[in-house]
């Protein structure tokens, strides 16, 4: 049910300031697609909006195309509620809902759209999502705890069973480690890998090695200077980034001489 | 390590000695501070206790399960007898009205502040709420009383339009409360609400609302306290009633504030030397054991919002 997403010459705008500027991309169905580049290059930017997300910030729009199997997620008669529901989202923080229980941070997207849902088949989305977040046996004892309670790393398993509930199609994550001990986020990447088998995931990462080890392509962004937009540089399969890029930025930044 | 090792013997002695030694000065002032600040407190506590201490010696003297339950009809003069029953009903009924009116105006205010505010519309309500939070009270009632002399000719003394007076002081208190409130939930939450697929209106209902509840159940009572105390407004638009009276949109109404100035306005009785049923101060101690009892309400509805709060409040374990 992974889905192809393209990109076509796609400026993000804030009010009248570029953000990002002539971004074309292809990401593939049922794989990894890492963004790496320095702070402030646009790379959550240019994540947000390929669910928009990005819109929720006042101000801010995009030109340009973002097209999921050929529709257009921005053309006028797309809600974007619904494009959220089919385009997931982890964030750099873990962000469970403090008010409710972890079983109901699980149901949170069925249960704040008011949907029915019988007791059993809520039980087995339950367990679903949070089997499907290698979190199950961390929490089955105490579903009925609030979210809040749980250690960093399983908060963020939590939010990522949180998004897998609603059945997305891709999976977007901001810098889902960037908050993590080591040991959570292997957790985090070996459940990635697992991942990949149902959904179309693209992540952002500040970690070179957290690209190499989980993604099967890599897009490196880049910025000219501060106030100039940031733009993508080079696209590859991630062996040939890491390895042979085209571009010396590129190679300077992997390899660590540069940002 | 080795920057210990390296370290002439000089440097390490200094070191020990700069640790050991206190800095005088800087003792002595944080002393005197310290000092200063309990004083800042007991002379903040001191009028505090003294009022709470006046209000029940003296309330307390009157204060049965008597005066609760009966009103004042047909009490005149020194008679030992008469109640504020009246005063409660009417106090809670127009508080309560009151409420109804501005904590939906006040509460929708402020999430259309929060979440959808933008630009001069918005700057000009944030304008008026802070223009209004500075009517006088007076103001408020004179404001009441004409519109329902509008409406209901001149004279008109009713319950409800107390109930506007107290919502004009009590809705800009609601809306400042609840904005900050609002602006406390963390934006996180309400992105991680919309990348579910969640709908902005059901975002605010069911995470923005739900998780700043305790807050804004504070803030709520904080402005029923405000008001529930009020005088001027009400004599001028409910009057002054003896009996009892349910029914804030027909008939004058008392509440406890008004009640307590009116007995108080009354003074002393002059009785006939030897009169049995006749006590010469009854109009102070009932205004005393009134005000006892004003107190005492909002102090149970602090409590009702302490345990609300409670209920609401995000858990952690």
């Amino acid at each position: 049910m992974a889905q192809r997403i393209d990109v076509k010459d796609l400026n993000i705008y804030y009010g009248d300031f570029m953000a990002v500027q002539g971004v074309s991309m292809t990401i593939d169905p049922k794989s990894v697609t890492a963004f790496i580049g320095p702070s402030g290059c646009g790379k959550s930017t240019f994540l947000r909006t390929l669910n928009r997300m990005h819109e929720v910030i006042p101000g801010a729009h995009v030109e340009g195309k973002v097209e999921m199997e050929g529709v257009d997620l921005y053309g006028p008669d797309v809600d974007p509620v619904a494009v959220r529901r089919s385009i997931g989202m982890v964030f750099q923080r873990p962000n469970p809902f403090p008010t409710m229980s972890i079983r109901d941070n699980v149901l949170a997207g069925v249960k704040l759209n008011n949907k029915r849902i019988s007791r059993s088949d809520a039980d087995d989305l339950v367990e679903s999502s949070l089997r499907g977040a290698n979190l199950w046996n961390e929490v089955k004892d105490r579903l009925d705890k609030p979210g809040s309670g749980l250690s960093g790393g399983q908060q963020q398993r939590l939010c990522i069973a949180r998004a897998i509930a609603v059945k997305p199609q891709v999976l977007l994550m901001d810098e889902p480690c960037s908050a993590l001990d080591p040991i959570s986020t292997l957790a985090i990447e070996d459940l990635i890998q697992e991942l990949k088998q149902d959904y179309t995931i693209v992540i952002v990462t500040h970690n070179m090695q957290q690209a190499a080890r989980v993604s099967d392509r890599t897009a490196f962004f880049n910025i000219a200077g501060t106030g100039k937009p940031g733009r993508l540089i080079e696209m590859d399969e991630t062996a040939t980034i890491f390895s042979t890029p085209k571009e010396k930025a590129t190679e300077d930044y992997v390899s660590g001489r540069f940002g | 390590m080795s920057a210990t090792t390296s370290t002439p013997v000089g440097d390490t002695e200094r070191v020990r000695a700069m640790l050991g030694s206190a800095d005088a000065g800087r003792k002595r002032t944080d002393r005197m501070m310290t000092g200063l600040i309990y004083a800042a407190f007991v002379v903040a506590m001191i009028p505090l206790v003294s009022l709470l201490w006046t209000v029940v010696i003296r309330g307390i003297e009157r204060f049965s399960p008597y005066f609760l339950s009966v009103s004042m009809r047909g009490v005149f003069g020194g008679m030992d007898a008469g109640g504020i029953y009246h005063a409660i009903v009417g106090t809670l009924v127009i508080t309560l009205v009151a409420a109804a009116i501005s904590v939906p105006i006040g509460l929708l205010t402020a999430v259309y502040l929060v979440e959808y505010g933008r630009g001069p519309l918005a700057r000009v309500t944030t304008f008026f709420v802070d223009v209004m939070t500075g009517i006088p009270s007076i103001v408020a009632g004179l404001f009441a009383f004409a519109l329902f002399a509008i409406f209901f000719g001149p004279g008109v003394r009713l319950g409800v339009a107390a109930s506007v007076a107290l919502s004009v002081l009590m809705i800009p208190v609601v809306v400042r409360s609840s904005e900050e409130m609002l602006r406390l939930v963390p934006n996180e939450l309400r992105e991680a609400s919309y990348a579910l697929g969640v709908p902005k209106w059901l975002t605010i209902i069911k995470v923005v609302l739900r998780t700043s509840v305790a807050g804004l159940t504070t803030g709520v009572l904080l402005s029923i306290a405000r008001v529930i105390g009020e005088t001027a407004p009400i004599l001028i638009t409910a009057g002054y009633a003896d009996s009892i009276n349910f029914n804030p949109f027909e008939g004058r109404m008392a509440t406890l504030p008004v009640y307590i100035f009116t007995q108080y306005r009354q003074g002393t009785v002059p009785c006939a030397p030897g009169a049995l049923d006749c006590v010469e101060d009854i109009n102070l101690m009932r205004a005393w054991a009134a005000a006892l009892t004003l107190i005492l309400i909002v102090m149970l509805l602090n409590l009702v919002g302490r345990l609300v709060t409670r209920f609401f409040a995000p858990k952690l374990r």
